[in-house]
């Protein structure tokens, strides 16, 4: 039997041009599905991090980093553990609220910590950040009221700890530079 | 490039580790091109100019390091450097314009991914203004040949280009070698800037293995001493590692038997007692036989390529693996291991003999002698063979044969795709490594006529042939004329049975024998007519031969067969092209069907041979 599951990579890349498409060009040659994809910078300038959610077998999985690991702009891949990680995704979504139902909209806000960032006489939008579940079940409680709009970021991931996975990639760019 | 600093390989650029002050001079962006070429130690191009690469031909007339040989298509180019590249163990170098010319790189810098074949690509691109409006001649080249590279760079800011050549270099020859494409926009070959060298390289993210971990080169020894039945399954790794001597003295030291897939020919010599032949759908009896019977897969740069194993799931079932590779990727893709090792071929084997002797001093030493009393049954029962052809015919195989037997083990050898390729790895006795050319794992068709170029290029005293079939050497018979411009007198053999010979031999074995564009020197036929069936003998090889520059030569007599090679051999001042008229029905036999386990082997057309299955 194939058990697909869901693995959260942190791959640290070269901060260059290309190196975003090099890394899609290689999930869709290798036939790998990428769940979702974030890419921005770190704390060093020569660096971005991306944070990949595959959702793949075992074995395609150790495919899929040895593949990345030899993109010469892929300075390291570290699979984050779900227990061991903070993950978080943004949502912006824009509800229709009138007078009558803004009040109702804005207490769902509250209950899950999340902000109104814009409203307007038949409109409210919201943003939130958590975890994909929560996320989902804020949506759900706001559908009834009718979404008229709505993005979503890829997630992010960080690891639990004082420990920094980008800590000796760092003194590697450093050293080489 | 350190990691053999110690002992300097084959291929090594000697200038590229050549310690001294720095330069630091002003040129354009084009001299800097050049003089990092001569830094690395480029003494070979093949190319095409054109409008955006033209800068950098103004210096490459000047240089008195980097020989340019002007081919006749850019595809001839890049077989050019793959053949200088496997022939000599550099780096091949190749360049072109941009557009066109550098989309018609991107054959023979798949073949040379396919192949891991060291290569540098250069090609011009439009200005970097211009970059992006789709201007005349652009193509996105770097986008192109992404999934086909080792890595590539594009080149807009002129300050990089020795950093980025040095780069180029190192990525190209180092870890699983493979082709590098440098993109570089003609105004930063235009523009004003410093050349410095050495210079330092910046590759963070590349890191390759070469040192093979101590436990798992005890664990590999351990299980090779317990096993009964193992096999050395050899790849182009060990080749590309240059670990032929050091293979020889494991095999020997263990008696194990050695196959060596179709890139590793020659890096065991085919002549020893211990080597049972090439795995594969056209592998011998022995070796498919040995793989698949085998208690031990003992893998060194070898990467179970579908054309080996043949249906995966039913491939070599009883057998551990013990898998060597400098690409970890490899290990575990199509087989998982049980035993990996990451690390370069010539390490791990040398490692190997220690451990393995190791194991000996312990008191734990393999006896294969119960394997070996059936391997060599079946080497004595299944020999590599052919049918004779029908009288006053030429059997291909008996040309091939006997051009390796008068030529010797010497030469090298270039095959282009399909039956005589097969065939030409049959029968044609190998005994040192670098000496076979082919395309593999790409299967292109053409690419024996630019590859002997690059290769007689490279190794100009050496004996070049290119074996040829007439669908092949249309495809790219015009670097002839490269050839004979620039004196490199290779030979080529037309194995010349008037059509597409593997092709039709799958219509023969699977399509019911119905010839469907196969066959080539003959038109449809019309007016009811029925096209000849032996051909037309259009193109007339022998004369388009001497129109290129070339001695024609023809062969249909299998009596005038010694003496037409003989008098080929003895011709050095010109390339020599041979077209020798075979009969068409001949077949590569052994044969695994596609998508058939190896199990089905078949020996001859419908004769499986037996394997004493019983005995199992």
């Amino acid at each position: 039997m194939t058990v697909m599951s869901k693995h959260t990579l942190s791959v640290l890349v070269e901060n260059k041009p290309g190196v975003l498409a090099r890394i899609a060009a290689l999930f869709s040659r290798r036939g790998f599905n990428i769940d979702s994809l974030a890419v921005g910078p770190t704390e060093h300038p020569d660096i971005s991090r991306m944070t990949i959610v595959v959702n793949v077998e075992d074995l395609p999985l150790e495919q899929v980093t040895k593949q990345l690991n030899k993109l010469v702009n892929v300075i390291k891949i570290v699979e984050l553990d779900q227990t061991q990680a903070v993950q978080r995704e943004l949502v912006l979504v824009k509800v229709r609220a009138d007078a009558e139902t803004r009040s109702q909209i804005v207490e769902i806000v509250q209950l899950f910590r999340a902000k109104t960032v814009d409203v307007s006489p038949d409109a409210v939008t919201i943003e939130a950040t958590g975890s994909s579940d929560k996320l989902e079940a804020m949506l759900k409680m706001l559908e009834p009221y009718g979404i008229k709009e709505l993005v979503q970021s890829g997630l992010v991931a960080i690891g639990r700890g004082a420990r920094s996975i980008t800590d000796r990639s760092l003194r590697a760019l450093d050293r080489s530079a | 490039m350190t990691e053999h600093a110690a002992t300097p390989r084959r291929g090594d650029h000697p200038a590229a580790h050549a310690p001294g002050p720095q330069t630091i001079e002003t040129m354009t962006g084009a001299q800097s091109l050049i003089r990092s070429l001569e830094a690395v130690g480029a003494d070979t191009v093949f190319g095409i100019p054109g409008g955006a690469i033209l800068p950098a031909y103004d210096p490459l007339m000047d240089s008195q390091k980097v020989r340019h040989i002007l081919v006749r298509h850019e595809q001839g180019a890049g077989h050019a450097a793959t053949g200088y590249a496997q022939a000599t163990g550099r780096v091949g170098v190749c360049m072109a314009t941009s557009g066109p010319g550098a989309t018609n790189l991107v054959t023979p810098i798949a073949d040379a991914y396919m192949d891991s074949v060291p290569m540098v690509a250069i090609t011009g691109q439009v200005s970097s203004k211009a970059i992006g409006t789709d201007a005349f001649q652009e193509a996105d080249i770097c986008g192109i040949t992404m999934p086909i590279t080792k890595h590539n760079f594009l080149v807009t800011d002129p300050a990089e280009i020795p950093r980025v050549i040095a780069e180029a270099f190192h990525i190209a020859a180092t870890g699983r070698p493979g082709p590098v494409l440098v993109d570089v926009a003609k105004d930063a070959l235009q523009a004003t800037t410093t050349f410095r060298w050495p210079v330092e390289t910046s590759l963070p993210g590349y890191r390759p293995v070469t040192k093979p971990h101590a436990k798992q080169i005890r664990e590999a020894a351990k299980l090779l001493v317990n096993a009964k039945r193992p096999v050395l399954y050899v790849g182009g790794g060990v080749l590309k590692a240059q670990a032929s001597a050091e293979l020889r003295i494991l095999a020997e030291l263990t008696g194990a038997p050695v196959v060596t897939t179709l890139m590793a020919i020659g890096v065991f010599p085919d002549s020893h007692p211990q080597h049972l032949g090439m795995p594969g759908m056209h592998g011998s009896v022995p070796a498919v036989t040995a793989l698949q019977k085998a208690d031990l897969l003992f893998t060194l740069g070898a990467r179970f390529d579908d054309r080996v194993t043949g249906k995966l799931d039913s491939f070599a079932p009883g057998a551990k693996v013990v898998h060597a590779d400098i690409d970890p990727a490899e290990i575990g893709k199509n087989r998982p291991a049980d035993v990996p090792i990451v690390g370069d071929a010539r390490e791990v084997i040398a490692d190997l003999i220690v451990a393995v002797q190791a194991e000996y001093d312990a008191g734990h030493k393999g006896d294969y002698s119960e394997w070996w009393t059936r391997l060599n049954e079946w080497k004595n029962t299944y020999p590599l063979g052919y049918e004779a052809a029908p009288a006053g015919e030429l059997s291909p195989q008996q040309v091939i044969e006997r051009i390796g037997q008068l030529v010797g083990p010497d030469a090298i050898y270039a095959a282009g795709v399909g039956q005589h390729q097969m065939w030409a790895s049959q029968f044609i006795q190998f005994e040192k490594p670098a000496t076979w050319l082919n395309s593999g794992g790409a299967g292109t068709m053409g690419y024996a006529v630019p590859a002997a170029m690059g290769a007689k290029a490279g190794m100009p005293d050496a004996q070049v042939w290119a074996i040829d079939g007439d669908g092949c050497f249309q495809m790219t018979n015009q670097e002839l004329v490269t050839c004979a411009l620039n004196n490199i007198p290779i030979k080529v053999a037309i194995i010349n049975n008037g059509s597409l010979g593997m092709v039709r031999q799958w219509q023969t074995l699977f399509y019911n024998q119905r010839y469907s564009n196969t066959v080539l020197h003959s038109g449809p036929g019309h007016d009811g007519i029925e096209p000849p069936a032996q051909g037309t003998r259009i193109p007339d090889f022998v004369m388009l031969s001497e129109a290129m520059g070339c001695v024609g030569l023809r062969c249909e007599r299998p009596e005038d067969l010694d003496a037409v090679i003989k008098q080929a051999m003895e011709i050095n001042d010109r390339p020599v092209v041979i077209d020798f008229i075979v009969h068409q029905d001949a077949m590569v036999w052994p044969m695994v069907a596609a998508g058939t386990s190896n199990d089905e082997i078949l020996f001859a057309r419908g004769v499986r041979p037996d394997f004493g299955d019983d005995l199992d």
